[in-house]
């Protein structure tokens, strides 16, 4: 509700920004930032905190989200979910993004049997569903974030790797790349001068939607309750806590649900596909 | 011919690799579960009741370190030679059990085909014939929608809205034609959001394209055109794009199944996680991957059949 809020309010201030879609995706994701990291600083309520007196309170002035069933701040507990989520996809998306530039340029640089074996490896890691490997990870790593930050980073990477290696190879060929090579430039100057740049921008969509991966692959999972544990708060164990109460209390499953919609719909038009 | 061949040659090696990745996984999540494991091994070769100390130092002694090298070579061994072992929880051999839940599932992924099947390419279709036209905009706008929304929380909305509020079908259960429809829906319209869009691309390129101008020429309709050469064109990238939707489909069945409790691969893959039963999920897991190997090798083949002209990747 917040979220609703705020964005009307953004959208009086600054309605000329938010003309095109990647915009208006920006937008979304900056209130999404702000609500999960600000939130603690303007309510200091704890997220696991019970007190059985306020369960399924609707939002007052005390606490604007209300409190769940078991008498727990909403906002605390949202806010903390989605600084779970975003911060696992964070961490995801560097170590992905790390792996799959490196062997896609490795792969396209050497070529030969390295790429052919690299092509081969991320072919077979496609072949396994990344929610199989994170529940793997479950069982192998002591805590679950740990568990799904590996167990992404394994299976994500495959994509990026995939464009990276197309992208330069068809860069190596040009006369420009061509030309810096003759004159004895090494590989780390080509790579930042003039392999990067062509790169970056190609790649920026599938960051975006390999973020978005994370975000709903922690709230599917934590939705068929094999994901995080209770009490940790989390988007998709948010949704099946709430389940039960959706009668008396449609209000607080609606919460995760939207919260979890806004970010995923930032994180797509963020990615530019669905362009207005 | 030959590239055909060369594209199935691959495909093996895909198969290879697979197992090979699904069976270091699950090496390691033998060895990472609490316990002794050659406690575990004694049980499976005398019985649970016959574990004493002197079965058990005569396993130690021919296996020696549960965790070193000689015995993941053997677990690779057992699984090259198809022995996935007993289910820990029901102390059936998982090949049984996974062929017994297999079925259900296949029937679940075939009905969400081709469920997505008859939503995704006709409008496809009709938004590339019209492009920038109200229904490409419309079709464009709802794919990033359903592309955005998690396939959890589509279920959770059907269930909400056809099921409690309108009472229509029910939310879980398997046997009859009406269980079918929500759960399949559910897979489908994920799959339909993509395969949408591919064929609207796959049709506006058709049109631009210099044997769609020369069939329009020679007296052919556009309806004509479409039918008689267009929808082979058109074809060979969906065919490809459902193949590589597999593993997004088993990802969305092991939600899905879970959701509307349905007997399946993916409801008994979270029930196997749940208990810790290592051969079941490795099982499972070689199971998914080498079906989506499988799924591939047979696209390659008909894409091939589709468009002969195509060089294989």
């Amino acid at each position: 509700m917040n979220v609703l809020s705020a964005n009307m309010h953004s959208k009086t201030t600054s309605l000329r920004l938010l003309i095109t879609g990647r915009s208006i995706g920006f937008g979304l994701l900056l209130l999404v930032l702000l609500f999960a990291l600000g939130e603690p600083l303007v309510t200091g309520a704890s997220p696991t905190a019970q007190s059985l007196m306020h369960a399924l309170q609707p939002p007052s002035f005390d606490a604007f989200l209300g409190y769940d069933h078991l008498g727990r701040s909403m906002s605390a507990r949202l806010s903390a979910a989605l600084r779970l989520s975003l911060g696992i996809a964070t961490a995801t998306l560097i170590t992905t993004a790390f792996i799959g530039v490196v062997l896609g340029a490795l792969a396209s640089w050497r070529g030969g049997w390295v790429d052919s074996v690299l092509v081969l490896i991320a072919d077979s890691v496609v072949a396994l569903p990344a929610l199989l490997i994170v529940l793997i990870a479950g069982l192998i790593l002591p805590t679950q974030p740990i568990a799904f930050w590996a167990g992404l980073s394994l299976t994500l990477w495959i994509e990026i790797f995939r464009l990276t290696r197309t992208t330069i190879r068809a860069q190596l060929a040009a006369p420009a790349v061509e030309a810096s090579r003759m004159l004895g430039f090494g590989p780390l100057y080509l790579f930042r001068t003039h392999l990067w740049p062509e790169l970056a921008p190609i790649l920026g969509a599938t960051f975006a939607l390999t973020f978005a991966a994370v975000v709903m692959g922690i709230a599917a999972l934590g939705f068929v309750s094999v994901g995080v544990r209770a009490p940790t708060p989390e988007l998709g164990l948010m949704m099946v806590e709430l389940l039960p109460y959706w009668r008396e209390a449609p209000w607080a499953l609606l919460q995760p649900v939207i919260a979890t919609l806004t970010t995923l719909l930032a994180l797509t038009l963020l990615a530019g596909r669905g362009k207005a | 011919m030959q590239l055909i061949f060369k594209a199935l040659l691959w495909r093996l090696a895909q198969a290879g690799v697979v197992a090979i990745l699904v069976g270091v996984l699950s090496f390691s999540m033998m060895i990472a579960l609490p316990g002794d494991m050659i406690y575990r091994i004694a049980g499976a070769r005398f019985g649970y009741d016959n574990i004493n100390s002197q079965n058990i130092e005569l396993v130690r002694n021919q296996l020696g370190d549960p965790a070193g090298i000689s015995a993941f070579v053997n677990w690779m061994g057992g699984l090259l030679e198809g022995n996935f072992g007993n289910s820990l929880v029901t102390g059936e051999p998982v090949l049984s059990e996974i062929t017994h839940q297999l079925g259900a599932t296949a029937e679940l992924a075939g009905i969400a085909i081709l469920l997505s099947l008859l939503i995704g390419p006709p409008l496809g279709v009709w938004a590339g014939l019209r492009p920038d036209s109200w229904i490409d905009r419309c079709t464009l706008l709802m794919a990033a929608v359903f592309k955005a929304t998690p396939q959890f929380l589509l279920g959770l909305l059907l269930i909400v809205i056809v099921s409690i509020g309108l009472g229509l079908l029910p939310a879980a259960g398997y046997g009859e034609a009406k269980f079918f429809i929500l759960p399949g829906l559910t897979l489908a319209i994920g799959l339909a959001a993509n395969t949408t869009r591919i064929t609207r691309e796959a049709v506006v390129k058709a049109r631009a394209a210099n044997w769609w101008q020369f069939a329009r020429w020679k007296g052919l309709s556009e309806r004509q055109v479409f039918w008689r050469h267009g929808l082979r064109h058109v074809s060979v990238p969906v065919v490809t794009l459902i193949a590589a939707q597999f593993v997004a489909l088993m990802e969305g069945v092991v939600v899905v199944e879970t959701i509307f409790g349905w007997p399946g691969i993916g409801h008994a893959l979270v029930h196997a996680v749940f208990h810790r039963d290592v051969p079941m999920v490795q099982g499972t897991a070689l199971i998914m991957g080498l079906a989506f190997v499988l799924v591939n090798a047979a696209a390659d083949v008909i894409a091939r059949l589709l468009d002969p002209r195509a060089p294989n990747p």
